[in-house]
């Protein structure tokens, strides 16, 4: 019972799941870079989870790697769903 | 009835190898805290079977998982018929364990690889699954059962000895990498326990053990009860020693 992987839906699940995970609302944006939202690798594999909940798709931790910005692991998201 | 679970999130508890010994003690013990409990086994159907008999017929429930613990597949696809019927595992006990002794220079690599497999790596494989659903829950109590042996010398058990030891060190790690989100890691180290498990070892090394007898499985279930408990929040990577002071 997973959602279907599109930008629109995956950059709220997202930027709610940043939240959830700690960064302060106003600075969450597809720009926004995560060490400047203080999230870390934990964040970031809470994060991993709550896309997988969702979406089904499962990000492992080499997928992450590299990735600094919001927009770059929404963008993977929709990309490896399809 | 059970007891009510002191507002811990909704979930379950796995315990590997709860067909028997120690598993046993502990799958009944978190049914008595209020926990659903899956208890897994990998060929001893009766003795499961018993248990969670026991358990329903004491008021509480439990539901049963076959599997050896080295095969990750099928353990990953018990962890999400389980996280479908009963939410996530917030309790997991890592239990299942095996001996294989010889001396060193006779223990083969069969021996030392099935045993470091069952007791050490599926340990890791099952507390890595059970990891981020507990992250995301921000509940969760990981509980290693290793032994004395492994901090302390036991000739003939080098592989055992190096497998538990690695648990601990294993347990220490996990415990500060997810601290943070309420999520405990730790070990217990039990001693001589009277189990089947050992039934072979007892008798001339009783002597030695300062309470003059074996441990029960209830005893060291205890224990893992506590370390399980949301009362024991404060308290991850540590390995709580149950030996009737052998190694005191």
């Amino acid at each position: 019972m997973t959602t279907k992987a599109e930008t629109g839906n995956v950059e709220k699940v997202i930027f709610e799941g940043l939240e959830e995970v700690g960064a302060e609302p106003n600075d969450i944006s597809r720009e926004a870079e995560f060490e400047a939202l203080d999230v870390d690798s934990l964040d970031l594999v809470e994060l991993a989870q709550i896309v997988e909940d969702e979406f089904g798709v499962r990000l492992e931790g080499d997928d992450l790697k590299g990735l600094t910005t919001v927009g770059q692991v929404i963008d993977l998201v929709v990309k490896k769903a399809e | 009835m059970s007891r009510e679970r002191n507002g811990t999130p909704e979930g379950c508890a796995l315990v590997t190898g709860g067909s028997r010994g120690i598993g046993a003690a502990v799958a009944r013990g978190l049914a008595e805290d209020g926990w659903t409990v899956a208890i897994n086994y990998r060929s001893d159907s009766d003795g499961a079977a018993a248990v969670a008999k026991e358990i329903a017929d004491a008021g509480g429930t439990a539901t049963l998982v076959e599997g050896d613990v080295r095969d990750a597949d099928a353990l990953n696809e018990a962890f999400t018929s389980l996280e479908s019927e009963h939410g996530p595992v917030l309790i997991l006990v890592n239990n299942a364990g095996i001996r294989d002794d010889g001396l060193s220079p006779q223990l083969g690599d069969d021996a030392w690889e099935r045993v470091v497999d069952t007791n050490l790596s599926a340990a890791f494989r099952m507390t890595r699954r059970a990891l981020r659903p507990m992250l995301r829950a921000r509940y969760g109590r990981i509980v290693n059962v290793a032994s004395i042996v492994g901090p302390r010398a036991n000739a003939g058990q080098a592989n055992y000895a190096a497998s538990k030891a690695g648990l601990i060190g294993m347990t220490r790690t996990v415990a500060v990498e997810v601290a943070r989100r309420n999520v405990t890691v730790n070990a217990v180290a039990p001693g001589l326990v009277e189990t089947k498990f050992t039934e072979d070892l007892n008798g001339d090394s009783l002597g030695e053990i300062p309470a003059r007898r074996a441990g029960t499985p209830e005893e060291v279930a205890a224990c893992i009860r506590f370390l399980a408990s949301p009362e024991a929040s404060y308290v991850t990577g540590t390995t709580l020693t149950v030996d009737g002071g052998l190694s005191a």
